[in-house]
């Protein structure tokens, strides 16, 4: 039996890097005008799965991520990066979901790829920023959890030991196996992808990309079926309906405003000698230094 | 019942200032709808810790006391809050956005299956009206945060589940005494009924909790850099600006993230909310995930070479030019007037 990592990872906006061509000429950001990219932490997670590869011979990481079908570059992003397999998880009744319906439709998804050993997730998401799905994952396939985690330790058929990065230090722990894991900003960032993976990878597509496709995948797949991407949805997980999408989140959003960068009155200063020496004057004399 | 509770930590026999916080604004929201505060501290040696809670207004407080509840673990803390709920229903749950609180909540919302909101920057009482069936809610809890990276404000409401559950920072909101006299009740916790040993999985090895070395947020005189600073190298001069004026450094998340300046001085919506007298951006777009953790500064200078950069809206004073020459001609002028 392969010891299996099953590896959570969502496809989220960049919104780090909101750049001038992302702003509405109403100072409010244009959400579709910004990339879609791997989530950052989700692709520490996957470093740490790579890691338990590289020092043992059985491990076999599976990525899973839920969205939109175009979610699948992020699979092939970890297929190139060292992942054994990856899973789209998409189905027009899971949109709306919030964390609790989200992680709900992933607890599924984990279960049907029974017996696992470890699954890891990035702490939290760009987009959302909850740090909920991980945890509530967890609950649902009553696993235990280790968040916040910073390295793996060490790991064997029965135990990890985890080094978790808190607010004013660092804990060790260990948990027996299978557990959930969430990754934190401070673990060892994502190798970069690996040229002999992306040759072997660069044609892996889902089902319904290969509907999109022009050209012919019928014998490309017949002699490299590793490059099928399957595809689960609601009656592949045998999901309750009620408990996805809109009618599954106990959140709703009830407003959504526009952040605008809204104008306030200052003074405006060159960078003139004069400028910055009555600037310090200023300062000194309103007590706010010195 | 149906009062307002809070999730207390604590930590070397103190209670943690985020839950202090949490308590003065709690208070806030249950005498508004005119509900009961109740708390819980859950951890070990936990005598006479009312004493530090009820000046903060909690009505009722539970306490759970054992050792196996101390240093803080997943499983046992969320069977001994789920329990709790279930037998007390609160109508809102608030708990520190902590490691431990972003822990432990979404754990008990989901064996609860109840909404929670992360981070929320505000919790204010609202009504509303369901569009679909007409239905309508009074005092619903508007738990309102920034989302997509800051650049937009959700407002999110759990209209059906309770508790309705929310995380917040430390240092959003504001930590006041309620009244030093004011007396509640304490209810001790039946933990040998909830424990067992299937809870503790998870073995604590090691951990040294260390002071953060790093505090911005007692600063008075913060000097932050951002992506546009453009270099580790550059931040050199930040740090040289701040101990001149006796400061400290911060940085956004894209400067924290480019490895230009630990995450310990992470100012923002992920990052640390701070309140100093002078708050000088350097480099810094103004993105709302930085401006929510900064906005309160008593005093901005923003210094940018992009006059239209958003932060300079939220600028006392904005400096349209180059950091490289800006910073060391203020350490320059700050030496001579002062002497």
């Amino acid at each position: 039996m392969s010891f299996r990592i099953v590896v959570l990872a969502k496809q989220v906006p960049d919104t780090r890097n909101v750049g001038k061509d992302a702003m509405k000429a109403d100072g409010t950001v244009n959400r579709g005008a910004l990339p879609a990219i791997f989530n950052p932490e989700d692709l520490h997670a996957l470093e740490q799965a790579l890691r338990i590869k590289e020092n043992r011979k059985d491990v076999e990481i599976i990525l899973l991520t839920m969205g939109p079908p175009r979610a699948a570059d992020i699979i092939r992003e970890a297929l190139y990066r060292g992942a054994d397999k990856g899973y789209l998880i998409t189905d027009r009744k899971f949109a709306g979901s919030d964390t609790l319906a989200t992680s709900y439709v992933l607890s599924l998804a984990v279960k049907k790829l029974e017996p696992y050993h470890l699954v890891i997730a990035g702490r939290q998401a760009i987009d959302g920023d909850t740090a909920q799905v991980g945890p509530q994952v967890g609950e649902k396939l009553k696993l235990p959890q280790v968040t916040y985690c910073e390295e793996i330790l060490d790991v064997n058929k029965k135990n990890i030991t985890i080094k978790r990065r808190l607010e004013r230090g660092v804990e060790t722990v260990t948990s027996p196996l299978p557990t959930l894991i969430t990754v934190h900003s401070s673990a060892a960032s994502c190798r970069p992808r690996n040229a002999k993976l992306l040759m072997q990878y660069k044609h892996a597509r889902t089902v319904s990309e290969l509907q999109e496709e022009t050209k012919d995948y019928t014998e490309m797949l017949s002699n490299k079926p590793y490059l099928r991407i399957e595809e689960w949805g609601v009656t592949d997980l045998d999901a309750k309906v009620e408990q996805l999408g809109i009618s599954g989140s106990p959140t709703k959003v009830k407003k959504i405003e526009n952040v605008v960068f809204a104008a306030k009155e200052s003074v405006v200063l060159s960078s003139d000698d004069n400028d910055i020496d009555q600037l310090m004057k200023d300062l000194i004399e309103s007590h706010v230094i010195g | 019942m149906n009062n307002i509770f809070v999730y207390c930590e604590i930590e070397d026999g103190q209670v943690a200032d985020v839950s202090l916080e949490l308590l003065t604004k709690a208070r806030k929201l249950a005498n508004e709808i005119n509900c009961k505060l109740e708390a819980a501290v859950v951890g070990h040696k936990l005598n006479g810790i009312e004493k530090q809670l009820f000046p903060f207004g909690v009505d009722m407080l539970h306490i759970a006391d054992d050792q196996r509840l101390a240093p803080y673990t997943t499983l046992p803390h969320c069977e001994v809050i789920v329990k709790l709920f279930e037998s007390i229903k609160p109508d809102v749950a608030i708990f520190g956005a902590t490691s431990v609180g972003r822990d432990l909540a979404p754990r008990v919302a989901s064996s609860l299956k109840c909404g929670l909101t992360a981070d929320c920057t505000s919790l204010v009482f609202g009504d509303h009206k369901e569009t679909k069936t007409g239905k309508e809610y009074k005092n619903l809890l508007y738990q309102i945060r920034p989302a997509f990276g800051g650049n937009i404000i959700a407002t999110i409401i759990n209209p059906e589940t309770r508790p309705q559950m929310a995380t917040v920072r430390e240092g959003v909101m504001k930590k006041e005494i309620f009244n030093e006299n004011h007396k509640g009740t304490v209810k001790k916790i039946k933990v040998d009924e909830i424990l067992h040993d299937e809870l503790f999985p998870i073995k604590i090895i090691e951990r040294h909790i260390e002071k953060q070395k790093v505090n911005i947020k007692s600063s008075q005189v913060i000097i932050s850099g951002g992506y546009g600073v453009g270099s580790k190298e550059n931040f050199d001069m930040l740090f040289e600006l701040a101990e001149v004026l006796g400061g400290e450094v911060g940085g956004s998340r894209a400067a924290v993230d480019a490895g230009f300046v630990d995450h310990a001085r992470q100012v923002g919506q992920t990052g640390v909310t701070v309140r100093p007298k002078l708050y000088i951006a350097c480099g810094i777009s103004g993105a709302v995930q930085h401006t929510a953790g900064m906005s309160e500064s008593a005093k901005i200078i923003a210094i940018n070479n992009d006059p239209k950069a958003p932060i300079n809206q939220i600028a006392d004073y904005s400096i349209v030019g180059n950091i490289e020459d800006i910073i060391p001609k203020m350490i320059k002028f700050y030496k001579k007037n002062t002497k």
